[in-house]
C-alpha cells in the first residue's frame, strides 16, 4: 500500500531538497531520455522557473509522439452535491446552506440524454460523500444507465474499499477519479475539518484499492492552493510511480486543479501563478511521457487555449457543476465556479483551429465486456 | 512493382507494402490525403475510436474509399477473453473478418502478451478471422502462431511509436528466414531508412503510424515512406538472383574436377 511506500519520505526533506536544487541539476534532468525522481525534483524547483520555453518545447514533442494531435474531450456529470463533509475549500462542504440535490434515475437519464444529444462519448459522473444519497449502490446503477449511453464512464466518488470498485467494474466502469488534494497530512487536517475525508490515510491507499479491483484507469489529482505546489507535485509522481509498477496492467491519468472561488472560499493559502502552473505541467510530463493529463474548465480560457499544444491530453467543455445542470433549469449551487463557460462547440473550433483532432469517441464497452 | 511481386495475405492480394495506422493525425481529413499518398491498401483502425451509430464525421466516413481494407485493432484489451469478444465487435461493426490482434496490458510501453495473444490467436483463426498478431521479435512465438492458423506475424521494431527504428533486428532476421507466412515489421519505425532497411532484409511489409501522423508534413511524409518501402523491396529483390546465381556460378576452385 502507498501508505507504506511514502514512509520512506518526509515532506520536510523533499521540500528542502527541491528548493536546493540548482541550474545545472535542471540542465542534466534536461538532457536526459528518462528522468527519475531526483530530476523531477530539479524540474520543479525554483532553479527552473528560467528554462520555461525548453519545458514546453520538450513536453510538446513527448505529448505528440505519444498521444498525436489530439485532444479528448469529456463532460463531467454531477448526479448528487449531497455531502457531509466539512472541507473548507468546497462549495459542498456540510456547513453551506445551498439547496441539496440528488438526482433520480429519470432525472440522471434526461442529463445523460442532453449530453449525448452532443457529441460526449467520455463522462464522469461526479457527487458529493454521503452515505445515504449518492451510496455505492446509487453511484453504481448509475453507471449501468450511464453505460446505455456513453462509451466510457468515469466516477469521481467517495473512497470505497475493493469490493465497492469490483462493482463499479461490473457495472462498466472504467475510471475511477480520487485526488489526494494535498499530499501534506498536517496541512491536509487543516482543511479537512469533518467527515470521513478528514481521514488522510484512508484516501492515500485508495488507488490502491482501485487498482486491486481491476479498474481500467485511475486518476490521480492535487488541488493547487492549499500547499506547496512543488513539493505536492513531487509527492503525486512518487504515487503515480508507485502505482504504475504495483498495477502495471492500469492506465493512470492526472489531474492539478487550481483552487477556485467557491461558497465560503476568500482567499488562497499557497496560489499558484500561471508560470508556475505551466512548469507543473511540463515537469509531469517530461518525468511521464505517457501519463494522460486533464485540465477542467476551472482554468480560464486564455490558460486552456495555450495549455492545448503543451502536454494536456483531455479537456472537459462546457461544464456544469450542479446536479441537473445541463437540463434543467440551475436552482442547486455549484461546486466551483466554472472560468471557462466556452460551448462544447467552441472548444472543438479552439482545437480544430489549433491543427489538432478534437476525440470524441477513444474507448468502447466491447474492450472490456466480460 | 511486378505483378508477381504482389503480396497475398489471407484472401487479399496487395500491391503496396506499406500499411498504415490511423491514430495521432490532426485532423481526419489530413489522415485521409496522407494515407492516400502512402498509396496504403490497408489502414489499421481501432475499435476504441469507431462510432458506428455516428455517422457525420466519423472516422470511417474517411476510409471509405474502396483503396483502403480496413484492419480492425483491439488495442486496450488485457487479455485474450476481451479480445475475443472485442474481435467479435469489430467484426460486426467494421463488415470484416480481418483483424490485428493487440493484446497489450502494459497501458505504458504497449508490449504485447505473448501468452494471452497465442491463445486468442488459436480462438479467433478457429472462429474464422484472418489473425494479423501484433508480437515481441520473438522466432518461437511466431513459429507457434503459424502453427495454430495465423495469416500473418507483425513483429515490433522497437516500442510502439518510440520511432527507435529496428532494435530488434536480430531478431527479426530469424523470423524472416523461418517463417512461412508473410512477415510485417510493425512498431518503432520512426524513419523511411527505418522502413527501407526492413524491406532490405526481406519484411514482406511494414505498418507505419505515428512517424506519418505526427511528421511537421504528414502528406510529404506519407509520400516518403512510400517511396521507401519501394526501394527497399526493390534493393531486396535485385539481391535474390544474386544470391540465385550464387549457386550456379563458375566454380575456379572446383573448375579441375570437371576438367
Amino acid at each position: 500500500m502507498f501508505s507504506e511506500e511514502i514512509k520512506k519520505y518526509n515532506w520536510d526533506e523533499a521540500h528542502e531538497a527541491i528548493y536546493a536544487k540548482t541550474s545545472r541539476d535542471v540542465e542534466h534532468a534536461l538532457s536526459k531520455k528518462k528522468c527519475n525522481l531526483d530530476d523531477l525534483m530539479a524540474l520543479l524547483s525554483p532553479a527552473a522557473e528560467a528554462y520555461l520555453e525548453q519545458f514546453a518545447t520538450k513536453s510538446h514533442n513527448l505529448t505528440i509522439q505519444r498521444f498525436g494531435k489530439t485532444m479528448q474531450l469529456f463532460a463531467p456529470i454531477y448526479l448528487s452535491n449531497e455531502c457531509l463533509n466539512v472541507c473548507t475549500y468546497c462549495g459542498f462542504s456540510f456547513g453551506n446552506k445551498i439547496p441539496r440535490k440528488t438526482l433520480s434515475e429519470t432525472e440522471m437519464k434526461t442529463e445523460f440524454e442532453f449530453l449525448k444529444a452532443g457529441k460526449f462519448e467520455h463522462v464522469l459522473l461526479v457527487t458529493g460523500e454521503d452515505a445515504i444519497h449518492a451510496n455505492p449502490h446509487y453511484i453504481s446503477n448509475s453507471i449501468t444507465i450511464a453505460r446505455k449511453y456513453f462509451a466510457d464512464v468515469s466516477v469521481e466518488v467517495q473512497p470505497l474499499g475493493e469490493a465497492e470498485y469490483s462493482m463499479f467494474k461490473d457495472s462498466g466502469c472504467d475510471a475511477v477519479l480520487v485526488y489526494q488534494e494535498t499530499y501534506n497530512p498536517e496541512v491536509y487536517k487543516t482543511y479537512h475539518l469533518k467527515g470521513k475525508k478528514a481521514n488522510y490515510a484512508n484516501r492515500l491507499d485508495t488507488p490502491d484499492r482501485i487498482g486491486k479491483a481491476g479498474i481500467t484507469k485511475i486518476g490521480l489529482g492535487v488541488l493547487l492552493g492549499l500547499s506547496d505546489w512543488r513539493t505536492d507535485a513531487f509527492f503525486l509522481a512518487l504515487h503515480l510511480n508507485y502505482l504504475e509498477k504495483t498495477y502495471w496492467q492500469t492506465r493512470y491519468s492526472i489531474s492539478f486543479p487550481r483552487l477556485r472561488p467557491a461558497e465560503g472560499v476568500e482567499k488562497v493559502d499557497h496560489p499558484v501563478s500561471d508560470k508556475q502552473f505551466v512548469q507543473l505541467l511540463c515537469a509531469l510530463r517530461i518525468f511521464d511521457h505517457e501519463v494522460e493529463m486533464s485540465l477542467s474548465t476551472r482554468e480560464p480560457e486564455y490558460m486552456r487555449n495555450n495549455l492545448i499544444s503543451i502536454g494536456v491530453t483531455s479537456m472537459s467543455a462546457g461544464s456544469k457543476t450542479n446536479p441537473g445542470g445541463y437540463s434543467a433549469s440551475p436552482e442547486t449551487l455549484e461546486q466551483f465556479e466554472i472560468s471557462d463557460d466556452r460551448t462544447p462547440e467552441q472548444i472543438l473550433d479552439l482545437i480544430e483551429k489549433q491543427g489538432y483532432e478534437a476525440v470524441w469517441k477513444n474507448w468502447d464497452k466491447a474492450l472490456t465486456a466480460h | 512493382m511486378k505483378a508477381q511481386d504482389e503480396l497475398k495475405i489471407g484472401d487479399k492480394i496487395f500491391s503496396s507494402r506499406l500499411f498504415t495506422g490511423t491514430g495521432k493525425f490532426g485532423s481526419l481529413s489530413l489522415m485521409k490525403e496522407s494515407l492516400l499518398a502512402s498509396g496504403s491498401q490497408l489502414v489499421t483502425v481501432a475499435l476504441k475510436r469507431v462510432d458506428v451509430k455516428k455517422k457525420d464525421e466519423n472516422i470511417l466516413n474517411f476510409l471509405s474509399d474502396s483503396l483502403f481494407n480496413l484492419l480492425p485493432n483491439t488495442s486496450g484489451v488485457r487479455n485474450a477473453k476481451e479480445a475475443i469478444f472485442a474481435a467479435n465487435v469489430a467484426r460486426e461493426a467494421l463488415v470484416t473478418n480481418w483483424l490485428k490482434l493487440e493484446i497489450h496490458p502494459d497501458p505504458r510501453y504497449l508490449m504485447p502478451d505473448p501468452i494471452e495473444t497465442l491463445a486468442a490467436a488459436t480462438e479467433l483463426v478457429k472462429q474464422g478471422f484472418i489473425v494479423l498478431p501484433y508480437i515481441h521479435a520473438d522466432p518461437v512465438l511466431c513459429k507457434r502462431l503459424e502453427d495454430v492458423g495465423v495469416a500473418a506475424v507483425m513483429p515490433l521494431g522497437s516500442p510502439i511509436g518510440s520511432n527507435k527504428g529496428l532494435k530488434t533486428i536480430d531478431f527479426l532476421e530469424i523470423i524472416i528466414e523461418q517463417s512461412t507466412v508473410p512477415v510485417i515489421v510493425d512498431a518503432g519505425i520512426g524513419m523511411p531508412s527505418h522502413a527501407a532497411q526492413a524491406m532490405e532484409m526481406g519484411a514482406d511489409a511494414v505498418l507505419v503510424n505515428t512517424a506519418i501522423a505526427t511528421a511537421g508534413n504528414p502528406v510529404m511524409m506519407a509520400q516518403a515512406f512510400k517511396e521507401a518501402v519501394d526501394a527497399g523491396r526493390k534493393a531486396f529483390l535485385s539481391g535474390l538472383p544474386q544470391s540465385r546465381t550464387h549457386a550456379e556460378a563458375s566454380s575456379p576452385l572446383t573448375a579441375f574436377l570437371n576438367a
